[in-house]
């Protein structure tokens, strides 16, 4: 027969002050985890959320990112007009020539200065943008030196605001309107016209990329294949979405320190645990003796001081994930590994991620409880009774 | 300190729970004390002799642009520049490139300047003169050599990505340094000159400059700025340093995290110190009223059980140190992210801190526990049973 839980329970409670200091440890074990999991899993929404199924990228065969890679005017006008490209209702097809820089800017987090993407692009780029709208003021206007900023950069950058000016390129820009997108990678962008924007760089017959929209799914693997193996192009086609998903890795850094400091610091918990309960079992040598003389077997004390210890981290887990849940929707900043830029995105303490930090909790209580409770359940009867 | 032995003796009464104790303290200890000494290497640390006199010239707005070549004649005329090189990032891919494993930086520079900047760099003459001669030449990092088991004489072929044109390279020397990472591949400059003849793309990613004096660079600094303050491409330059740090914003706010990590750790061991001496505290209450009897005084008593804490502290802070010393130099090993991680290691004033916050943490935690004993009264504490 087993011990009943509530045994259990009223010994952690009677023993308060141990029993809060050893949770708070195993608390921050779980919450420097789960801090690195929210940083990592925020980016991934911020990345996962963007890009259209349907649209595919095209950038200079060997490069990675826009940034670095050259898209030649007459590429572009040689390919828009294949097969499979979808028509606007205009009846013009939805493939925009775009180019990408980036520019400096100085925020509150980052007083050196962060590299933001800065995309000039055609009214046809931003028609296949169409989950872009516009949060505040207008759209920047062909043939202007204006720009119209997302909602992430206008948030974290106190330079970038509407009616003041950005200077960049041959000269200064103004910003005219905020807009906002749910494909929240989109919203660390600064947009203007393509022409513009390339004349001062002088880049107008080499810009950045292509984006391109299909008609449907299998127009979309057959333009990847057909402009991908295109020698003469050149080209390397990928669908809007893995080039976003591609850039999640920007957070494994960020995610191998936080899981090796977790891991170093949850042997430390796991130890801090053991002490307390190697201490309980000391503490209740005569409780153990009788528990045994009425007859629980030796598995059952196993169990039982096994389960307080597993009851403890999950006080433990608890305490953690009640720490870590005020970093949830908190706003930062991190270079883009393919991108250069930065992109910023919130911090998320999803249920999967408290779920995994409940049983990075279990697993230091149960290894932490296992040689007390072993110890508990080999004490002899008698001895244990005698002992002060 | 007529009590030591009394002390030490408490301190080993519970021999496992002084070890579980320590063994936890010293893990915490360990992590901080890594945590710290990459704080310290990051945002307090000297850069290294060699590295001291260098500076890094880069366009204002981002290192993305390039500027034009003629600059470096105009860098070297500012009074206590030695000398100036051209720097200019290849990119490019080699083998597969979406295999991060093949990534390495490639960069053209100036053959015959390189040497005479990078001091630190211990390279033999021969494969020193064949690099500077050979146009198609290229020498590696000890590091990366033996990552892809190059060897002098051995072909690289890099697909240009940035450029448009391909490297066909040699390896004309393989160097090694002690403060410098050992992961670049140079190639030399004229390579660039050759393959972008008369085009605007022919331009300087950055500038290295070597001061002839290290506390001049912020002089220099300023004052090459303020000459290319109103040119088509203004420019920003530091110290080789700061210039490495900037990169480590990529990696998001590593000053917040590194401090809330050792935040976290600090007040871990906080508790499991405090909870130790808690529970050891608590088991000897009788003890306790057994000393009074015998007519020790209650600030004794209580300075015998801080100084106990103390010392179990000290030991755990004692080898969690050694410990993170061992991995510091794990790694110095390993492939660096900055320059800073080559030399890392914890300084002095860094060890003597964490040892002084160990020693704070043990006194601390037993604070209540020790209070509490001092002050129970002797027919009380006889009596008490736990």
């Amino acid at each position: 027969m087993a011990i009943p839980l509530s045994y259990n329970i009223r010994n952690l409670a009677v023993r308060k002050t141990t029993t809060v200091m050893t949770a708070l440890g195993i608390a921050l074990t779980v919450a420097v985890l789960l801090a690195a999991f929210a940083l990592v899993d925020g980016l991934r929404v911020a990345f996962e959320s963007s890009g259209h199924p349907l649209q595919i990228l095209l950038t200079r065969k060997g490069s990675d990112s826009e940034l670095s890679s050259n898209f030649a005017r007459t590429v572009f006008n040689e390919l828009k007009y294949k097969q499979g490209i979808a028509r606007s209702a205009k009846g013009e097809p939805l493939a925009s020539l775009e180019m990408v820089t980036v520019i400096n800017l100085v925020s509150q987090e980052f007083p050196e200065g962060s590299n933001i993407n800065v995309r000039g692009l055609t009214p046809i780029g931003l028609e296949m943008r169409e989950d872009m709208t516009l949060k505040q003021g207008r759209w920047f206007t062909p043939g202007r030196r204006e720009v119209t900023i997302g909602n992430s950069v206008a948030k974290r950058f106190p330079d970038a605001q509407i009616g003041k000016k950005l200077k960049f390129g041959r000269g200064e820009w103004d910003v005219v309107g905020v807009f906002e997108s749910p494909q929240l990678a989109r919203n660390s962008e600064i947009l203007s016209d393509l022409n513009q924007a390339a004349s001062d760089f002088e880049r107008t017959d080499v810009l950045s990329s292509a984006l391109i929209r299909a008609t449907d799914a299998v127009a979309h693997q057959a333009l990847i294949n057909d402009l991908g193996y295109d020698t003469r192009l050149n080209v390397l086609a990928r669908s809007e979405k893995d080039y976003f998903e591609m850039q999640t890795s920007s957070g494994d850094l960020v995610r191998y320190l936080g899981t090796f400091v977790a891991l170093i610091m949850a042997i430390g918990s796991c130890f801090a645990a053991m002490n307390t309960m190697y201490a309980a079992v000391a503490r209740r040598s005569k409780e153990i003796g009788t528990l045994r003389i009425l007859g629980f077997s030796r598995r059952a004390i196993l169990a039982s001081f096994l389960l307080e210890s597993i009851l403890l981290s999950l006080l433990g887990g608890l305490f953690g994930i009640l720490l870590v849940l005020p970093l949830s929707g908190i706003t930062t900043g991190i270079g883009s590994s393919v991108t250069f830029a930065e992109v910023a995105f919130q911090l998320h303490v999803s249920p999967q991620i408290m779920l995994k930090g409940m049983v990075f909790a279990l697993f230091m209580g149960a290894f932490g409880g296992f040689l007390p409770a072993f110890s508990a359940a080999r004490k002899q009867i008698l001895v244990a009774l005698r002992q002060v | 300190m007529r009590f030591l032995t009394l002390i030490v003796k408490n301190c080993l009464r519970n021999r496992r729970r002084s070890f579980l104790t320590i063994f936890s303290l010293s893990i915490s200890l360990c992590l901080l004390g890594v945590m710290a000494a990459l704080y310290y290497a990051l945002f307090f640390g000297a850069p290294p002799t060699a590295q001291a006199r260098r500076a890094v010239t880069r366009h204002k707005v981002s290192i993305v642009f390039p500027m034009p070549i003629y600059y470096r004649e105009q860098i070297r005329k500012v009074r206590g520049v030695e000398e100036v090189a051209i720097w200019q990032w290849y990119g490019g891919a080699y083998r597969d490139s979406r295999d991060q494993r093949n990534f390495f930086p490639r960069l053209a520079v100036e053959a015959d300047r390189l040497f005479k900047i990078y001091l630190d760099y211990q390279i033999p003459d021969e494969q020193k003169q064949a690099f500077i001669r050979d146009p198609a030449g290229c020498i590696l990092g000890r590091s990366l050599a033996d990552r892809f088991n190059f060897k002098v004489g051995d072909k690289i072929l890099i697909k240009g990505d940035i450029f448009p044109f391909d490297l066909d390279l040699t390896v004309r020397g393989i160097y090694s340094s002690e403060e410098s990472n050992e992961d670049t591949l140079w190639f030399n400059f004229k390579y660039l000159e050759n393959a972008l003849r008369n085009s605007s793309r022919l331009a300087a990613g950055t500038f290295t400059i070597l001061a002839t004096d290290a506390a001049d660079i912020p002089r220099i600094s300023k004052e090459v700025d303020e000459l290319f303050a109103n040119a088509p491409a203004p420019t920003r330059t530091e110290s080789e340093y700061s210039f490495g740090l900037s990169f480590l914003s990529f990696l998001g706010n590593i000053k917040v995290i590194l401090m809330s990590i050792c935040g976290a750790v600090t007040f871990t061991i906080l508790l499991i110190s405090a909870n130790t001496m808690a529970m050891s505290v608590r088991e000897r209450v009788r003890e306790v009223g057994v000393l009074k009897t015998l007519g020790f005084q209650s600030s004794t008593i209580m300075g015998m059980i801080l100084a106990e804490s103390a010392i179990i502290a000290l030991i755990g802070g004692v080898v969690g140190l050694s410990i993170a010393q061992v991995l510091c130099i794990g790694i110095r090993q390993g492939p660096a992210i900055v320059d800073q991680t080559k030399t890392l290691t914890i300084q002095p004033p860094v060890l003597l801190a964490l040892l002084g916050l160990s020693m704070i943490i043990g006194i601390s935690s037993a604070i209540v526990p020790a209070w509490n004993a001092s002050r129970t009264n002797i027919i009380d504490a006889l009596r008490f049973t736990d």
